[in-house]
């Protein structure tokens, strides 16, 4: 279990995170998503003991991360933003020696290998971490903090600089672990969170600006139950559905000439659409039921409108 | 609070010392080191000249030797942590800050020890030309290592106030040079004729690593020179954790 109450880190007259509490239990997936600078990264390093933070407070595991640090990390594994290593050591040789700082003594061989067989690490094993690819480094980070089975995982970025393939594997890894652990994962991936999360939490200016489950948040886009289709003739596509009564507006996309009718809020217009068509006769090509946009929820929540910058200068 | 398996401080002095040699830096160092330290003794020191079978032209140089190559060993020591962001995977690991500095100076402080070993031949040289002093020697020795402890915490600590290893490199040198010169003369006289108090002036004197180390050298082991030097590396230490504690998130 991961809580925290309040956590501010400032940076002199920053703050760069400002009051974020939240909890998370086993068996849980946070996605921590935001844009970047937002905090995301101070706040993992806060709740991994690295960080001091300015006020508020971290548990894991109920241990207080700053009053009791090492029974707090003994319970986590943390992969750091950029999954920094010692490059001149050899996987082997690195994956060894966290396991000493770890105390697995008799565990050790059997917990390395599980680590090293889940993350595909065999075949580098006996070669300089500098030697390695982004993603392998990446992988070697990740097999470091999983090595000794922890409750707890804090990871920043473990998809960060992989190809689609090995995001598909670790994205794989985690959930298989998400079983019996409690996991934080901290991505601008917006796919990922749907792959992976079963909560997010968006942050920006050190603040939670959201906190539901991804299947919650996409329910909060325009796009969510909304109809789109094309057709040859969209002008009067848009006139057709816009007289349907739950239809609050139609647009067309200016590129491709889609037309796509959004619902009032909490309505299901998809058979009202439909059988407008029908009733109308009317010729398209293709239909569909939209599901929400994170990337739109998320460009809504950490954009609020309006241009601050240009009504500074009108004060002025 | 009981730990299964090995000792931590252990378990990371032992792997920063395998670093040293994973890279050609320590073989680098160690033939540096061995040369310089046999060109001073015998050129400059006059090893040959005095016709005393003893080790002080060799042990009278180890000052300025450590002047410049024990920085190069002590800078790297948090300035590439910081740089390359291990520090972070290593202080979220279940470690104290007191094992991670302490492990870490252990770890450079044995390799000075190596390299200070394997001046040995020189140790062979004197017994085989006369009749010398074994037990000054060895005090020379343990003398030379105290003190290259003393120039290592000066730059743990200075090492951690940076992530450029070349300004950790001034810094150490720099301040350590202050070290080494406090007990001079030319030092003393210049607070002097500032009008500073023969207290001050006493105190300068005393903060010198040449003064402890000289007395050491020529085989008189005086526990306040012992307790200068246990003193002198348990604060710089203790400075290392606190700006190590209080710059690392930068």
């Amino acid at each position: 279990m991961i809580e925290t109450r309040e956590l501010c880190k400032h940076y002199g007259g920053l703050r760069a995170v400002d009051g974020i509490s939240f909890k998370v239990e086993p068996g849980e997936v946070l996605g921590f998503l935001g844009p970047n600078g937002a905090g995301k990264s101070t706040t993992m390093k806060m709740i991994a003991g690295f960080l001091t933070p300015t006020s508020g407070t971290a548990t894991v595991c109920g241990f207080d991360v700053q009053a009791d640090p090492i029974a707090a990390k003994r319970l986590m594994g943390y992969l750091p933003e950029g999954a920094p290593s010692y490059g001149e050591m050899s996987v082997a040789g690195f994956l060894e020696f966290i396991a000493d700082v770890r105390g697995l003594g008799e565990e050790r061989r059997r917990r390395i290998d599980d680590a090293v067989g889940r993350l595909n690490l065999a075949g580098v094993m006996a070669q300089t971490i500098d030697t390695l690819s982004k993603g392998f480094r990446r992988r070697v980070g990740l097999a470091q903090a999983i090595l000794h089975d922890p409750k707890v995982l804090v990871l920043d970025e473990p998809t960060d600089g992989l190809d689609p393939n090995q995001k598909h594997e670790v994205r794989a890894l985690i959930q298989a672990m998400s079983r019996d652990k409690t996991i934080i994962v901290s991505t601008h991936i917006l796919e990922e969170v749907h792959a992976v999360c079963s909560r997010a939490i968006i942050i920006a200016g050190g603040k939670v600006l959201a906190d539901d489950t991804p299947q919650a948040l996409e329910a909060r886009s325009r796009y969510f139950q909304a109809v789109s289709l094309s057709s040859a003739n969209p002008k009067e596509a848009q006139e057709l559905l816009a007289r349907i009564s739950d239809v609050s507006a139609v647009e067309i996309d200016p590129q491709d000439g889609r037309v796509t009718a959004f619902p009032r809020k909490g309505r299901a217009i998809f058979d009202a659409v439909t059988q407008a068509l029908k009733q109308a006769n009317f010729q398209f090509s293709e239909i569909a039921l939209e599901q929400g946009r994170l990337d739109e929820v998320f460009r809504q929540i950490t954009r609020p409108a309006g241009a601050p910058v240009a009504k500074k200068k009108e004060a002025a | 609070m009981s730990t299964p398996g090995k000792n931590l401080t252990r378990v990371l002095m032992q792997r920063e010392l395998k670093s040293y040699f994973a890279t050609p830096v320590a073989y680098v160092f160690i033939v540096i080191f061995l040369v310089l330290a046999g060109a001073f003794t015998f050129y400059l020191g006059g090893f040959y000249q005095r016709g005393q079978a003893d080790l002080q032209p060799f042990f009278n140089f180890h000052p300025w030797l450590y002047l410049f190559l024990i920085p190069a060993i002590a800078m790297r020591l948090w300035a590439e942590e910081r740089k390359s962001g291990s520090i972070e995977l290593l202080l979220t690991l279940p470690v104290t800050m007191w094992q991670a500095v302490l492990g870490k100076f252990l770890a450079a402080w044995a390799f000075v020890g190596i390299a200070l070993a394997l001046t040995f031949p020189i140790w062979i040289t004197v017994n085989y030309l006369g009749d010398p002093d074994n037990g000054a020697i060895v005090a020379g020795y343990f003398g030379s290592f105290l003190m290259a402890g003393a120039f290592l915490s000066v730059g743990s600590c200075l090492s951690a106030l940076t992530r450029n290893q070349v300004v950790a490199f001034i810094l150490t040198v720099v301040i350590c040079f202050a070290l080494l010169l406090a007990g001079w003369p030319l030092v003393l006289d210049m607070f002097r004729g500032l009008g500073f108090p023969q207290v001050v002036i006493d105190a300068i004197a005393g903060l010198s690593f040449i003064t402890h180390f000289s007395a050491i050298s020529k085989g008189v082991i005086d526990l306040r020179d012992l307790l200068y030097f246990a003193a002198m590396i348990g604060f710089w230490l203790y400075a290392s954790a606190v700006v190590i504690d209080l710059k690392k998130a930068d």
